[in-house]
């Protein structure tokens, strides 16, 4: 596996969520795992709402100086330089929404491309609205490599209807992230799959890789 | 693939904005309503639309009027602060008796505030806000559904009644995410006697104004109007009725604090407190009716809002004050949790203040 994985994708595709929960999983593993949140688009739901979770799985979480306290004032934090000079500990990002927030990876393109040991990966929900369909996650996944000046390697399908989200609901989307992945040349990862509905998702997809997720928690 | 997408409240007020057949907006990016004006700015160029950020919310309110002389469906959006700005605009919208969409997605204030959501823009939406005798028609959802079907709903008040209608709502609402279904709205647009888009010198020309130097002249221009705002408040105010069919004690909630309290209202129930709740979807017109026929039966009100107390003066208002109304309420970004509503409703019910 490479050492960085960045997770960006469609505003709202649920890239903070999948980020949290492959941290935390990274982790388990005994690595020394670094989360750092380099989402500059949006001042809600933050990696940061995660922070004692991270504290209790011994996560490094680096994430903006304003995060979570309302000022909202995008700024990256000085500790994201660390990331690329400490190459002894696996590092997640979580990026901002869509091109606006692929810019913030702008500035650390040339240690990426220098070390050149990175995955950057594109999430997708096939019910969001401005990527339901193939083209249209494509016109985004674009937008988003001429923002970031990066090209994506891997694809992650993390369809789903929020609480309402049935087994069969994200089983039909499988499909449409693998024409995708092939339609992009990039390789599909996993389909990441909330743990209410995995057990019944792996019954219907034997053969499917997944990745279980807990959620963030909800307030309403 | 399912009928429904999952939308943020935000995006779910363009969209259905768009199947409304809204092709203009005109706006100015403002936490926590952006994702309005971004996905306006992604789908309109897509569908021949206008998709303009303005120099400011003055600029932006005042291209609103413009468009909406020519009786096409126009709207903007903004945030508390931002709305404060467009005043001046709309009351002269209002004033020129023109429809447009305007969207108050709230958060703290006075003045600069914060960036957490809020209540406390009801009396700017529903007592006025701008100079002069108005009204608007002032829509308050509680879901994301309710975002895109009350978005739709709006459009078409505004126009039938030529008024322009707000949607508002708060942070909170604009940035959760739920499953939600725009419908389609099958909006034809329709020849208007009125509006300015040229005679081809066919009929004489169309004036959209709201100056009358005349008194005589401008009294009558309020009078009828106010003819219309009776005609829009007997027919068009809107509310939930929850548990209220045996009700001892009546919670009023609107938006986010209505999602709170019908939690908390279930909870009383299975305490034995006889407590039902009154939504009100539309803040103007204020549901005066139920509200009205509650103060026959319960024994007294719940007012619960994110803000110091504005609704609570309607609540008096419809129920020419039969009953003691109380108010349970957070401001400045903070929300009412269930167990703080379930509070209020004991202590409601123990018949102490």
């Amino acid at each position: 596996m490479k050492r960085i994985t960045i997770f960006s994708g469609h505003y709202g595709s649920g890239k903070t969520n999948v980020a949290i929960n492959y941290a935390v999983d990274l982790g388990k593993e005994g690595r020394k795992v670094s989360i750092a949140d380099l989402d500059i688009v949006n001042p809600y739901f933050r990696t940061k709402d995660s922070e004692e979770m991270f504290e209790k799985n011994g996560i490094e979480l680096i994430s903006l100086p304003f995060a979570n306290t309302s000022v909202d004032l995008p700024s990256m934090p000085s500790a994201a330089y660390g990331l690329f000079s400490r190459r002894d500990r696996n590092v997640i990002i979580d990026l901002g929404g869509d091109d606006r927030g692929a810019f913030a990876l702008g500035r650390f393109r040339p240690m990426l491309l220098e070390e050149n040991d990175y995955e950057m990966v594109f999430t997708v929900n096939f019910y969001r609205p401005l990527t339901t369909t193939v083209d249209e996650a494509i016109e985004v996944f674009n937008e988003i490599e001429y923002a970031s000046k990066l090209k994506f390697t891997k694809i992650v399908n993390n369809s789903n209807l929020g609480r309402e989200t049935k087994a069969e609901d994200v089983a039909r989307t499988v499909a449409l992230a693998k024409e995708l992945a092939e339609k992009t040349n990039t390789e599909f990862w996993f389909t990441s799959v909330d743990e209410s509905v995995y057990d019944e998702l792996s019954g219907l997809l034997p053969e499917e890789s997944l990745f279980k997720l807990k959620l963030q928690k909800k307030i309403f | 693939m399912a009928d429904k997408v999952l939308m943020k409240g935000n995006e779910a007020i363009a969209e259905a904005a768009i199947k409304a057949g809204c092709r203009h907006y005109f706006g100015y990016p403002i936490t926590p309503q952006t994702e309005i004006a971004a996905y306006m700015a992604k789908r309109m160029p897509k569908i021949g639309g206008v998709f303009l950020q303005a120099e400011s919310e003055v600029s932006a309110i005042n291209m609103v009027y413009g468009v909406a002389g020519t009786g096409m469906r126009v709207m903007t959006s903004s945030s508390s602060p931002g709305i404060s700005l467009k005043q001046e605009g709309i009351s002269y919208i209002a004033g020129a008796d023109l429809p447009a969409l305007i969207v108050n997605i709230q958060r703290g204030g006075p003045g600069l505030g914060g960036i957490q959501p809020s209540q406390s823009d009801y009396f700017q939406s529903t007592k006025g806000g701008g100079h002069g005798d108005y009204r608007l028609i002032v829509l308050t959802p509680d879901s994301v559904q309710e975002m895109a079907d009350l978005t739709m709903l709006a459009f078409e008040l505004s126009e039938k009644y030529r008024v322009p209608a707000m949607l508002l709502a708060d942070g909170t609402m604009g940035q959760m995410m739920e499953p939600v279904e725009i419908r389609e709205a099958n909006y034809t647009p329709t020849e208007k006697d009125w509006t300015v888009t040229g005679t081809q010198m066919k009929r004489k020309h169309n004036v959209v104004n709201s100056l009358y130097l005349s008194p005589e002249e401008l009294e009558k221009t309020n009078f009828e109007r106010f003819e219309r705002y009776k005609q829009i408040e007997e027919n068009e105010a809107r509310y939930e009725s929850f548990m209220m069919e045996d009700a001892e004690y009546c919670v009023v909630a609107f938006g986010i604090a209505s999602r709170v309290s019908k939690n908390a209202v279930i909870a009383a129930r299975e305490m034995g407190i006889k407590v039902g709740m009154i939504r009100p979807i539309t803040i103007w017109p204020f549901p005066v009716k139920p509200l009205a026929e509650a103060a026959d039966k319960v024994k007294s009100f719940l007012s619960v809002e994110l803000s110091m107390g504005q609704m609570i003066e309607d609540v008096k208002l419809a129920t020419e004050c039969k009953k003691p109304v109380y108010l349970c309420n957070r401001v400045g970004g903070m929300i009412p949790t269930p167990e703080q509503v379930l509070e209020s409703i004991k202590k409601m019910a123990g018949g102490e203040r």
